[in-house]
């Protein structure tokens, strides 16, 4: 009974693992920086350079960080569903624009309209390496005390807004800053 | 003629050049500590390449990042520190040894092992199979068999 019971055991766990396999997106890392608080940064405002936008200017409120680069396809795909949020005033958008062309950014702002109540340059990557991004569009929820709570990578779509997002935002809203 | 010739080939050769970053560095350790360290670092968005390998813009950022480190005299251990502070162990093609890496470390090592286990299980079972005793009742009957051919071979030859 055993000499059949054998190979069928080792074919369900090899099986089982490369389904496994199949599911996982190796594009998901896992991010180190969740329950940390979010890296300090000091960047130029999009639209008046000569400002800059520190991450304490932020803390006392919850708010999105929304990395996007106009030369980034998938962020095209996600930015409807930003620009719905944006319109339920729920919670304060920042745009990361990721080693962008300033004057592309704006254009691209201008002809697929503006979720972002405030859009800071990162000409040369370096607050993204301090975020760990690595996959454009990336999206951070940073709680009022200033600490990550959650990050997605790469394109939001209508149901990761509506079941995670949107809830989470909520849930952070109601805590104590 | 000939210098003419070689001047022109040496200006179109600088155009392969072009494409290598320039790195300038303050010592031998550093430059070798540079290259260890960009060939430890997996680029992310390309992820079966090291940022070494990788021409991805997140990889020459790595690179940026982890010279500029360098020249300001970090060692390499707080660079690696950096690095899988934001990345994670991920971006380690070298990852330590940890609960959550475990897996990954002593998995081959647990196959390996099983492997040799089910090796030496088959082999004895193999073993005792050819070993097995034949009932005597079977064996008498055989003998009486081997017997009566033996004598009906003989008579034939007699005949």
């Amino acid at each position: 009974m055993l000499k059949y019971l054998m190979p069928l055991a080792l074919f369900i766990v090899m099986a089982v693992f490369l389904a496994l396999g199949l599911k996982l997106n190796p594009k998901d890392i896992p991010s180190p920086l969740i329950d940390l608080p979010a890296p300090d940064f000091a960047l130029p405002v999009l639209d008046q350079p000569e400002r800059t936008l520190t991450k304490h200017a932020l803390i006392g409120d919850v708010w999105l960080l929304s990395v996007w680069a106009s030369w980034c396809g998938s962020c095209r795909a996600e930015h409807p569903i930003f620009n719905q949020l944006a319109k339920q005033k729920l919670v304060t958008i920042v745009g990361l624009n990721y080693k962008d062309e300033p004057a592309d950014a704006k254009q691209w702002l201008a002809q697929l309209g503006n979720p972002y109540d405030v859009s800071i340059m990162d000409l040369e990557g370096r607050t993204g390496i301090d975020y760990g991004v690595y996959g454009v569009p990336e999206t951070f929820v940073v709680d009022k005390k200033g600490i990550i709570r959650y990050k997605h990578t790469g394109p939001v779509d209508v149901r990761d807004m509506q079941e995670i997002l949107i809830p989470l935002i909520k849930k952070l809203k109601a805590e104590i800053g | 003629m000939k210098t003419l010739k070689f001047l022109i080939l040496l200006m179109l050769s600088i155009n392969g050049y072009s494409a290598v970053e320039y790195r300038k560095f303050d010592t031998v350790q550093q430059e070798q500590a540079y290259k260890i360290l960009t060939e430890e670092l997996r680029c992310l968005v390309c992820q079966n390449q090291t940022i070494a390998d990788s021409n991805a813009a997140l990889a020459q950022d790595l690179r940026r990042q982890v010279y500029e480190m360098l020249r300001q005299g970090k060692s390499k251990d707080q660079i690696t520190d950096y690095m899988t502070q934001r990345y994670g162990d991920f971006v380690l093609y070298n990852p330590p040894f940890k609960a959550k890496t475990g897996l990954l470390w002593i998995g081959p090592i647990v196959f390996l092992l099983l492997g040799l286990v089910m090796l030496v299980l088959f082999s004895r079972r193999k073993k005792q199979l050819e070993e097995v005793d034949i009932p005597d009742a079977e064996l008498k009957k055989e003998q009486e068999k081997k017997a009566k051919v033996k004598g009906l071979l003989e008579q034939g030859e007699q005949s």
